[in-house]
């Protein structure tokens, strides 16, 4: 593992970023809008901005998503967009009957400076039809941030919304058990499911913000349903100010946190990596912390099978150059994971400069996309490249395989149930990007040499170090020289 | 400029429709009437502009905007290339708040120097968005500025998303080829069968399923407008003898002008289903012949007819003992969806419903005629949870549809067959109707519809294990 000081984060010089590595913001915050129970999400711009991102989601899920849009063109964006914002609202409570409608701005719409939120009090008024639907509106511009922005900004604004504030004179009697937790964009769906049965052993009852476990985890209902369907719901969005804690996810969760407990008074807690064996304990050891139990067995097994997982895992990551892109957040616990296992990293690419950035154990931190990625892998002769998918084409021109991570995943299946935190999580990472360098190697290597180390420390027995018996299990072929 | 342009696309008297209205509903334009508020949403011009500009493959195309369209976009497009793979990467100024607040020209203007020095392309397409056309970037100065300074081609691709739909976009895409590419370059090897297809894309490289024919044939492509295109060629593309125009009426003002400007001949055609595969064959040998091609072109391509035709008729029914008495759900457009009904009927499969939303007086004449007069048969749209249900009900077993109902049908643990644009596999030509027949039979004949459709143990309708 090498120690790195703070990163040294370069800013972006070039005029033209090539191959973007970013998302927009507007699309994070519907991303998150979609973790809501029965929501429908709805872009204030033009309907090309919600086409493109609804598709990506599509590609990515592979699952229907239900964006609107207000359908802004030149002239209403000049005359302003209340009207349209009014009309989808009204159509869109008609029709799909959603608890709550989100709505996020776009680009078009901020360059005007429209405020949309203080208007809807007075469109609820004026229309009966949104009497059983909430809304609520978060300020996303596409030219500020990226999705992780846009995301923390639709929480915010949830929480803004929905959360009662504090009544001094008389505050909620705490739920003994209840805890928050405020989800990041680099959580996927599986993760969430992981960090609900984390949470459930150590008695806690966990009320996630928001829940993509709920809608976004590729089940099949009973039923047609245009919204999305499952989530976290508003009626737990309001409970959240009798928890005993709030745990935020990511940095980029601080924020939406901090504005929770000016809320709420709940005290909340910051956990910055919940991937790789450090991030883990602390997490362990927090939830140890507010529940009053010990960590239960089931965890300490796991740490084990994560350390053996690194035991074994470690021949292979050792010296291998890595370069990565991707969102802050996610970078971290990636970065951490393959730094702890001692490959290097010259160059890590990310969107938006962050305090998160900092902690990233990479040589160079740039902000920049999939260009500066390829030819950062070329100057370095990198193993292995890791981002989203569209890194495949760095990697089909430089022959470097590619390790996808984060969003946008559409060449693969089942990435929304990929997990990353918690040791079982990080202990499937380390095995599936250590079968990778193998499958690199070249073949001589593979029959005779580090692919075998593993086996070499516990049973040092034939010349090569490979016993006949053990054979057909760790598949060495070379059964004539043992 | 954009108004000018937009009053003189929407006015196009190639097409049928817009010459039916009247003076004021064609002031109107065709698109603007769009969309309302709540509705789920299509693409915007520039998507159109980027889709129908996109596959001139040798080009760098670079998008002057905030990320949303761009960075959400890019390399989403199955447009094929059989070389060059330049178009597919993406580029963009990624414009920040500050280039919001003080213009962006200046990012731009070091863009396409950047690109220029990194990847030195014949030619630059620049795309403008919402932001930048709100804040009055003016992209067509910024452009004409670099063309001169760097000595190559940057082309201003005026179509901001919130001027319109996608297929205005497609429009002015065709505009701004008129206007800045045809007819720059002379090609020095010009003959009377080479041929533009006009609002071809060669999308999931569809086109190489006919370009086989072709060279058999004799016939050249020249340029695909613009599938897998190179810039020269499209540059020089007013020397073909004939223009097969595809896909509607998107490009039809290329067509229509190229006509003008060079005397080019074009006629409308498709490479889907087999009857317009002949047609537009026999169309484009008349006329090349007419343009001086030898007229034994003519027999040659009937003979190519006659064999592919009873090759393909062939093939089809030799799928017949797999798919007949299948029941399909055919939820398209309704443009020539009688095609793919009569191909469906020939391997015995029953066509419970048609959509004819967009069909034409004739296209919905010809299918209620191969739906013996059921007209209750042909519908509208179907609302998604009426879809769902029928579905769930068994009422078909499988769906051809595009995707936005992917989701219906596979929930409702239904076999589905995307047919429209984001699909992965080709359906052009002869073999691309064999092809789609070929699919059908894996999607509907998956024995995983037994399993998904069955009831888990905890069920109330769960009826034991097989034995
Ligand atoms: S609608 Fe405008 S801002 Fe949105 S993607 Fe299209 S061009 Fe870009």
């Amino acid at each position: 593992m090498t120690i790195y000081p703070p990163a040294n984060v370069l800013v972006q010089k070039k005029a033209c970023s090539v191959n973007p590595l970013k998302s927009s913001a507007p699309l994070g915050a519907a991303m998150a809008f979609m973790g809501m129970d029965r929501c429908q999400p709805l872009f204030h711009g033009s309907q090309g901005c919600t086409a493109f991102g609804l598709v990506l989601l599509v590609r990515h899920f592979k699952e229907a998503i239900p964006f609107q849009t207000t359908a802004m063109n030149e002239i209403t964006t000049i005359l302003g967009g209340i009207d349209n914002v009014e009309q989808a609202l009204v159509n869109v409570a008609k029709r799909a009957k959603p608890a709550l409608i989100g709505i996020c701005s776009t680009g078009l719409t901020e360059t005007r400076g429209e405020d949309v939120a203080p208007e809807l009090r007075l469109i609820r008024q004026r229309n009966p039809e949104l009497q059983n639907t909430a809304v609520v509106y978060a300020s996303t511009p596409d030219y500020v941030g990226g999705m992780q922005e846009g995301w923390a900004k639709a929480v915010s604004a949830i929480i803004e919304a929905f959360v009662p504030a504090r009544n001094q004179a008389a505050p909620l009697t705490p739920i003994r058990g209840q805890v928050n937790i405020l989800a990041g964009v680099h959580l996927t769906a599986g993760d969430l499911e992981e960090l609900r049965e984390i949470t459930d052993a150590f008695g806690l009852e966990a009320i996630i913000l928001p829940d993509l476990s709920g809608s976004l985890d590729g089940h099949v209902p009973d039923t047609y349903c245009g919204t999305s369907y499952g989530g976290t719901s508003l009626e737990d969005v309001a409970c959240m100010g009798a928890s005993v804690a709030t745990l935020a996810f990511g940095e980029h969760m601080r924020k939406p946190a901090e504005d929770l407990e000016a809320k709420t008074g709940v005290p909340s807690r910051l956990v910055l990596n919940a991937t790789g064996i450090e991030g883990c304990d602390r997490l362990m050891v927090m939830l140890s912390e507010i529940s009053g139990r010990p960590i239960p067995p089931r965890f300490r097994r796991q740490r084990s099978q994560l350390v053996d997982a690194m035991l074994d895992a470690h021949f292979h990551f050792g010296g291998k150059t890595v370069v990565m892109a991707a969102e802050p957040d996610l970078l971290l616990a990636y970065s951490t994971l393959f730094n702890d296992l001692g490959a290097v990293i010259p160059l890590a690419v990310s969107t938006v400069s962050t305090p998160s950035l900092q902690r990233v154990p990479a040589a160079t931190v740039q902000i920049g996309d999939l260009e500066d990625l390829e030819l950062g892998a070329k100057e370095h002769h990198a193993d292995l490249l890791v981002t989203h998918s569209h890194g495949r084409q760095a990697s089909a021109r430089t022959g470097i395989p590619l390790y996808r991570v984060g969003f946008p995943q559409f060449d693969r299946l089942g990435s929304a149930h990929r997990a990353t935190l918690g040791y079982r999580a990080s202990r499937d990472i380390v095995f599936e990007v250590g079968n990778l360098f193998i499958e690199a190697m070249p073949n001589h290597l593979l029959r005779h040499g580090h692919d075998e180390h593993g086996d070499h420390s516990v049973h040092h027995e034939g010349a090569c170090g490979c016993p006949g018996t053990l054979e057909a299990s760790h598949g060495c072929s070379h059964s004539a020289s043992c | 400029m954009l108004k000018q342009k937009l009053a003189d696309v929407f006015n196009e008297p190639g097409c049928e429709k817009n010459q039916a209205k009247s003076d004021k509903d064609r002031k109107k334009g065709c698109t603007v009437k769009g969309l309302t508020p709540g509705a789920a949403a299509g693409g915007c011009a520039f998507d159109g502009a980027k889709i129908a500009l996109q596959p001139v493959v040798d080009a760098a195309h670079i998008v002057h905007g905030p990320i949303a369209c761009e960075g959400n976009a890019w390399d989403n497009r199955h447009a094929a290339s059989s070389g060059p793979e330049l178009y597919r990467m993406g580029f963009t100024t990624d414009m920040s708040e500050l280039d919001v607040i003080y213009g962006g020209e200046k990012k731009l203007w070091k863009a396409i120097k950047e690109v220029i020095a990194k990847y030195d392309p014949p030619a630059i397409f620049v795309y403008q968005t919402c932001v930048p056309a709100l804040i009055g970037d003016d992209v067509i100065k910024v452009c004409a500025t670099a063309a001169e300074k760097f000595g190559k081609p940057v082309i201003p691709v005026n179509a901001p998303g919130f001027a319109g739909s996608k297929n205005l976009g497609n429009k002015l895409a065709g505009e701004t080829l008129l206007d800045y590419v045809i007819g720059t370059e002379e090609p020095d090897d010009a003959r009377p069968t080479d041929i533009n297809l006009i609002g071809e894309y060669n999308l999931v490289g569809e086109l190489w399923q006919i370009t086989p024919l072709f060279d058999e044939l004799g016939i050249r492509i020249r340029a695909g407008i613009t599938g897998d295109a190179r810039y020269h060629d499209v540059a020089c593309s007013h020397r073909a003898a004939v223009n097969m125009l595809l896909c509607g009426q998107a490009m039809m003002n290329v067509a229509r002008k190229m006509e003008e400007r060079w005397g080019i001949p074009y006629f409308e055609g498709s490479f889907y289903g087999i009857e317009d595969t002949s047609a537009s064959l026999r169309t484009i040998a008349r006329l090349c012949v007419q343009q001086g091609a030898d007229a034994d072109l003519i027999e040659r391509t009937e003979a190519l007819i006659a064999r592919e035709e009873a090759r393909c008729w062939e093939r089809i029914r030799s799928f017949t003992p797999r798919l007949q008495g299948k029941k399909v759900l055919l939820y398209t457009g309704g443009h020539k969806s009688w095609s793919v009904i009569s191909a469906l009927q020939e391997m015995g499969m029953e066509v419970v419903k048609s959509s004819v939303r967009k069909a034409t007086d004739s296209d919905k004449s010809k299918a209620l005629e191969l739906m013996d007069g059921d007209a209750e048969a042909l519908v509208g749209a179907i609302p998604n949870p009426e879809m769902y249900r029928m579905l769930r009900a068994g009422e078909a077993d499988i769906m051809l549809s595009g995707g936005r109902t992917q989701f219906v049908a596979l929930k409702a643990r239904t076999a589905w067959l995307d047919i429209n644009q984001e699909r992965n596999y080709a359906y052009a030509g002869y073999d691309g109707m064999v092809e789609l027949v070929r699919q059908m039979d894996k999607a509907v004949n998956n024995p995983v519809w037994q399993r998904v459709r069955r009831p888990a143990p905890w069920d109330a309708d769960f009826t034991g294990f097989d034995a």
